[in-house]
This record gives C-alpha cells, sequence and structure tokens, in this order.
C-alpha cells in the first residue's frame, strides 16, 4: 500500500457537548460531511470533554466539529482542549458550532479552537474548513513519518 | 350541503379564469416573467398564482369555519376574542440565580406583561442539582437555576401567586416545580383553587425534539399522566399539560408535521388519562397546547385555525367530549427562534413583529416574542422590553385585534388552511396505524421526519431555493455597532457558587428524619406505581431538592438514552 494517509476517508467526529438538547445543528452538519464524502462519528447529546477527547482518540478521527448551544462554550470547551492535552491528542484540530457571541470567538480561538462557526454559516463553507484542517493534519502527521 | 356560492356563479367565474389562464397572463408572461418557477410555503406547499372561490366549491362555510366560540371553532374559542380581552403577553424569561429572575419578572410586570413564564436553565430542566458535576459551566445560563423550594420562594418575592399565572417551561421534573410552586402559594397564603398557570409536561415531544428527556418513554409518559389526575382535582385552575408543537417545529420540522406530531401527541395523552378511568370531560377542558409562529406568514395563520378545527373534530367524534370546553384548543405561541440570524441581528425585530402578527391573526391565546440578541444569550433587558413592546403595538395601534379572526373568507387563507389540514391528518392516520404517538416514538418515527426536513431545509437555504436576509442573500460586511449588539451580562461563576452554597445549606439545616421519610415513601409509591405527586409534594416540601427527588424516581424508572441516529 503506498500512502494510507491519502487513500484513508477524512474522519469527523460531531460531538454534543454539555447537557443542551439542541442537536439540529449537529446533527445537519453530521449528515452534510458524510454526504461529503467523510467518515462521521456522532456521539449524540449529553457529552462531557471527557467522553469527546476519548472518542476522538479511540475513533481516530482528524477533525473534532463541537456543537453547544447552551452558552455554556466558554467552560465546557477549556475542559475539552484540557483533556486532549492530557491524553496527547492536541493535534486533532476542534472547531466550535452554535450560539457563540461574538466577544467570545478570540478568546476561543486563543483556547485553540481552531474556527467558530455562527448560525447562518454555509455547510459548503464548514465542509470545506473542515476538509483543509483534516488535510494539514495528515500533512503533519506524514511528515514526522519521514 | 349548503353552499356559499351558487352554481351560475361559479360556472361564469370557471369561464372567466379559464380565459384568464389561457389569454391573458401569458401576454404577462411574456413581457415579465415570475421570480420563480415554482413558488412553496416553507413546508413545501405549492402556492398557486392566484385563489379564488374555485378553490372553495364545495367549501361549507357552517361545517368549516362556523362562527366564533362555536364548533368547530375555526374562527376562535372566544365569541368575541381579543374585542373583550386582548391576548395574554407572557415573557420567557430566567437567567441566574432566583434573584436575578425576580428582578426581571418584576421588571416586565412593571412594563405591561399580563402573564408570567419561567425559563429554566439546563441542569433544572433534566433535574439535576447545581453541584451535581454534570452541571459545572451550565447554571443559571439559558434560564434560571431552582434546585429547592426555597429558590422558588425568593423568585416570586414580592408578587402575589393570587394575582398572576405563571407557565412552567419544564418536562421530566415538572412535578417537582410543580410542588415548589404549590408548596409557595400555600406559604403565601394562596388557596389551591386560585392557583393558575401551565406546566409543560409533555414528554412525547421531548423525544421527538426537545431532548431533555430523563426517564424512558413508558415511565416519562405515567408521570407526566400523573400531574394531571392530581392537579385536575386539586388546582383546578392550572394547566398541567401544554402539548408543544413549539419544540418539533425548532427542531425542523415542517409546519404540517409540527400540527400533525402535537395532536398526535395529544391522541395519545386522551387515551392514557381515559384508560385511567377518567372521565374526557374532567380533564380536556384543562388541556392546553403551544406553537411556533415561524416567517412564511399565511401559513402559520392556516395552521392555528387548522389546528382549533381538528382538535375539536378529534375531541367531539373520536373522545366522545361533551362540554364545550373540552373541545377548545387553546393555546400559546412563541414566535420562531430558528428564524432569528446572527447576522445583521437588528432584523430579527422585525421577524418577531411579523410572527407575532401571525400569532395574533391565528387567534392564540398567549403570546411570547423573542429578543433580537437570542442567537446569542438570553435577552438582554433592552431587547426583552423591544419584544413586549411588539405585542403592545400590534394590539393597541394597529387595529388588528378590533375584530374576529380577520382573514376568514380569504381565497388563499381558507384553501391553505383546508391543505395543512388535509395534509395533517395523514400523518396522524400514519401514526394511528403504528399504534399511536407512544409506539411511533418507539419507532423513531417522528424523530426520522423532523430530521430528514431539517436537512432538506438546510438543503434549500445552500442551494439558494429559499432565502434569509442577510445569510444568503443582502449579505453584508457588518459594522461593528450591528456585529457587536450588547448583550445580557451576569456573572455566571459567581451565581453557580452561589447555588452550589445554598443548596448544600438548604441539605444541611432541613429535618435529615423527615427528609428521609419522604424520599423513602416516594420510592414506594413509585414502584408501587401509585400516583407519585402527593408524595413528591410532601418530599419538596421536607426540603428534599429537584436533584434528590428525580434521582430517587431514575433509580426505579430507569433513564433514557437515545440511539445517536442523523
Amino acid at each position: 500500500m503506498s500512502s494510507p494517509q491519502s487513500t484513508r476517508r477524512i474522519k469527523v467526529l460531531v460531538a454534543k457537548l454539555g447537557i443542551d438538547g439542541h442537536d439540529r445543528g449537529a446533527k445537519v452538519i453530521a449528515r452534510a460531511l458524510k454526504d461529503a464524502g467523510f467518515e462521521v462519528v456522532y456521539t449524540g447529546i449529553r457529552q462531557s470533554p471527557e467522553q469527546v477527547a476519548l472518542a476522538a482518540i479511540q475513533e481516530d478521527v482528524d477533525v473534532i466539529g463541537v456543537s453547544i448551544l447552551s452558552g455554556a462554550h466558554m467552560h465546557h470547551m477549556e475542559k475539552l482542549m484540557e483533556k486532549l492535552r492530557e491524553y496527547g491528542a492536541e493535534d486533532i484540530p476542534v472547531v466550535l458550532g452554535g450560539t457563540i457571541p461574538i466577544p467570545d470567538i478570540e478568546p476561543l480561538k486563543r483556547m485553540g479552537i481552531r474556527e467558530v462557526f455562527l448560525p447562518g454559516t454555509s455547510l459548503r463553507y464548514i465542509i470545506e474548513v473542515v476538509r483543509r484542517l483534516a488535510e494539514e493534519k495528515r500533512a503533519r502527521e506524514a511528515e514526522t513519518l519521514l | 350541503m349548503p353552499r356559499i356560492y351558487s352554481e351560475d356563479a361559479l360556472r361564469e367565474l370557471e369561464e372567466r379564469y379559464r380565459r384568464w389562464e389561457e389569454e391573458v397572463v401569458p401576454e404577462w408572461l411574456k413581457k415579465l416573467p415570475e421570480r420563480m418557477s415554482e413558488f412553496t410555503t416553507l413546508s413545501g406547499i405549492p402556492v398557486k398564482r392566484l385563489y379564488t372561490p374555485l378553490d372553495l366549491k364545495d367549501h361549507d362555510y357552517m361545517e368549516k369555519l362556523g362562527l366564533p366560540g362555536e364548533y368547530p371553532f375555526t374562527r376562535g374559542i372566544h365569541a368575541t376574542m381579543y374585542r373583550a380581552r386582548i391576548w395574554t403577553m407572557r415573557m420567557f424569561s430566567g437567567y441566574g440565580g432566583p434573584e436575578e429572575t425576580n428582578e426581571r419578572l418584576k421588571f416586565l410586570i412593571k412594563h405591561g406583561e399580563t402573564g408570567l413564564s419561567l425559563a429554566f436553565d439546563y441542569p433544572t430542566l433534566i433535574g439535576i442539582d447545581p453541584d451535581d458535576p454534570m452541571a459545572e459551566g451550565e447554571v443559571g445560563i439559558v434560564g434560571v437555576s431552582v434546585p429547592t423550594v426555597v429558590d422558588m420562594e425568593i423568585i416570586f418575592r414580592d408578587i402575589n401567586l393570587g394575582e398572576v399565572t405563571t407557565n412552567m417551561t419544564i418536562n421530566p421534573p415538572a412535578p417537582v416545580l410543580y410542588s415548589f410552586y404549590v408548596a409557595v402559594a400555600e406559604k403565601q397564603g394562596v388557596p389551591y383553587t386560585k392557583i393558575g398557570g401551565t406546566t409543560q409536561n409533555d414528554p412525547l415531544k421531548e423525544f421527538i425534539a426537545q431532548k431533555s428527556y430523563v426517564f424512558p418513554p413508558e415511565p416519562a409518559v405515567k408521570v407526566a399522566m400523573d400531574l394531571i389526575e392530581w392537579s385536575i382535582k386539586n388546582t383546578p385552575k392550572w394547566n398541567p399539560i401544554s402539548i408543544s408543537g413549539y419544540h418539533i417545529r425548532e427542531a425542523g420540522s415542517t409546519a404540517v408535521q409540527e400540527l400533525a406530531f402535537t395532536l398526535a401527541d395529544g391522541i395519545e395523552y386522551v387515551r392514557q388519562l381515559i384508560a385511567r378511568g377518567m372521565d374526557v370531560d374532567t380533564f380536556a377542558p384543562r388541556l392546553s397546547f403551544f406553537f411556533d409562529s415561524h416567517i412564511n406568514f399565511f401559513e402559520e395563520i392556516a395552521k392555528f385555525r387548522a389546528a382549533r378545527r381538528m382538535w375539536a373534530k378529534i375531541m367531539k367524534e373520536w373522545f366522545g367530549a361533551k362540554k364545550r370546553r373540552s373541545l377548545w384548543l387553546r393555546f400559546h405561541t412563541q414566535t420562531a427562534g430558528v428564524s432569528l440570524t446572527a447576522q445583521q441581528p437588528y432584523n430579527n425585530i422585525v421577524r418577531t413583529a411579523i410572527e407575532a402578527l401571525a400569532a395574533v391573526l391565528g387567534g392564540t391565546q398567549s403570546l411570547h416574542t423573542n429578543g433580537f440578541d437570542e442567537p446569542f444569550r438570553v435577552p438582554s433587558e433592552l431587547a426583552a422590553m423591544i419584544a413586549l413592546r411588539t405585542q403592545q403595538i400590534i394590539a393597541y395601534e394597529t387595529g388588528v385585534a378590533d375584530t374576529v379572526d380577520p382573514l376568514a373568507g380569504s381565497y388563499f387563507v381558507e384553501w391553505l388552511t383546508d391543505e395543512i389540514e388535509e395534509r395533517a391528518w395523514r400523518y396522524i392516520e400514519r401514526i394511528e396505524r403504528m399504534g399511536g404517538m407512544l409506539e411511533a416514538v418507539k419507532k423513531g418515527f417522528p424523530q426520522r421526519e423532523v430530521t430528514e426536513a431539517s436537512y432538506r431545509f438546510q438543503r434549500e437555504v445552500e442551494e439558494g431555493k429559499r432565502f434569509i436576509v442577510g445569510v444568503n442573500i443582502f449579505e453584508q460586511e457588518e459594522i461593528d455597532e450591528i456585529r457587536n449588539v450588547p448583550l445580557l451580562e451576569f456573572d455566571q461563576p459567581g451565581i453557580e457558587a452561589r447555588m452550589k452554597e445554598r443548596v448544600k445549606r438548604v441539605r444541611a439545616e432541613r429535618d435529615q428524619a423527615r427528609w428521609r421519610r419522604s424520599l423513602d415513601e416516594l420510592r414506594r409509591a413509585a414502584e408501587r406505581g401509585d400516583n407519585v405527586v402527593p408524595y413528591i409534594l410532601q418530599a419538596v416540601k421536607a426540603k428534599a431538592t429537584l436533584g434528590e427527588v428525580m434521582g430517587t424516581l431514575k433509580e426505579v424508572y430507569g433513564v433514557y438514552v437515545e440511539p445517536p441516529i442523523y
């Protein structure tokens, strides 16, 4: 086999972090990513930061997409990033979507969240960002293998 | 059957209409093509170029519409509607702790709101205490935290529960929050017979849409029915259930699905209560409903009118209800949160006004209007005030409340009302064939239908078949004043710490023997299959917390875990 990195389908974890039940966005995104040819694992609702981090590692995903509509994103995202570091999985890029006040975007990016999608973001754009982040991650992995 | 139009007049119109379509319209189309090849409502119902009496050929006025206050109540449940009393302006409110929410309620009352409505935070919605590890970071954000009767008492400081009615958007823990409220009223000296308000208490739509479920479907329905049964007997002015389409719609359903699934939920509850040996006319007058008012104006109005007609028919013909009130579909409306955009957020004021107008023209009994800043956070004082003022302008300036059901007789509105009804009946028949809504929910049928519809809608937006101003049409680089709406600011970590501290203090200071006994009795009642409400009331009076009561019930009933399907 020549290059498993390039032939393996991009794999994404779509996660509902926290205890809010608004799963419409997460499901629509999961479906759109699947239709775009990605492999998608959807966690279902009420996941803790630890559960999400472990799922991402076990499923060996390229990108983690988190959906939060409870306003508790600052708290949960900080915890999730901590858990990923703790498990040595900080290389997995994380994106976030939901009802996020604009002033929170900068601090979230400082935490290491790669992109924040507000309501109304087009599926096309989300797919594009996820693809780019996944490809960058694979390129980094390929480099370390050399 | 009596017809509104004479056969001769219809024949003449038919002839003229045919000529118009064949000769006049093509000329116009040549000069000026129509904007789209096909026009549809938000739910995908095709909309024709023109509606005329030909679309209502077989329309029997008395059978389809009647008069307001009379069967089938299409034109309204009251004879005089808003000429006598404007709908209740009931703003869904709550954030932080009980102290903050008490201030917000008093602010809204001062500015003319006529009913209260409590929004709870996520820990309260799923029945856990603020010091539960799962509650971390979530306390007081989307609503108020209410873990004990002590907190409920603070919410209603300086508010007499004999003089207001309160809606509580609460589901699995509904009997607990209801018991908190009843206990506070009792302490204020208000008799049970004078307590008015609503507990949402609609378990089936939790599995379909809102997803704040706790127990599996069967015990969830059992507990909800317990509350209805107990409330009917003890608090006769309380609405123990609000059968809700709102969340189903917000989760992405069409208007037709919202209507059909809500009525099918209602049918299931009626059957459950009858199976307990209750006479339909004892509880039917206390059933209330809750719908969304979305942005496709006429479709919403038609939906509300169809809902009344269908429910009256169901109660009369399926269940043999005799009292007039048993046939009424009384409903609360909330404008569509999901129609609001984070882009150009001030436009949301306009969307909300249009949706509120549709609810009024549809004959709602009470109304919540969203704050324009809600794509970001619970509304600021200013946003909530503008939303309330929107209702007041509709009520007191526009004149739309001065005559009953003013859109009746519009060829389009009547046609659309019939069409939505027809499509909703087809769904209800499918659900009936599955054995009713409880069975359909267990099979995942409405869940799948809603998921499909929400994806279809998103695709249509993506493909430019649906327009959202500021999102896929008239987009703009926003200037900071528009982008950075001043949001409600509060010290969430401080409130979370205060709530944790208070719940611990309540646990430490209570009569431990009485508390222990009350929870043991609750557990045994649940195990026996008795009505759990009186035991919950006893437990909360013994200062049992929300999390303790729900924890006790979870041990008996188990918890629901949804298969993660998308």
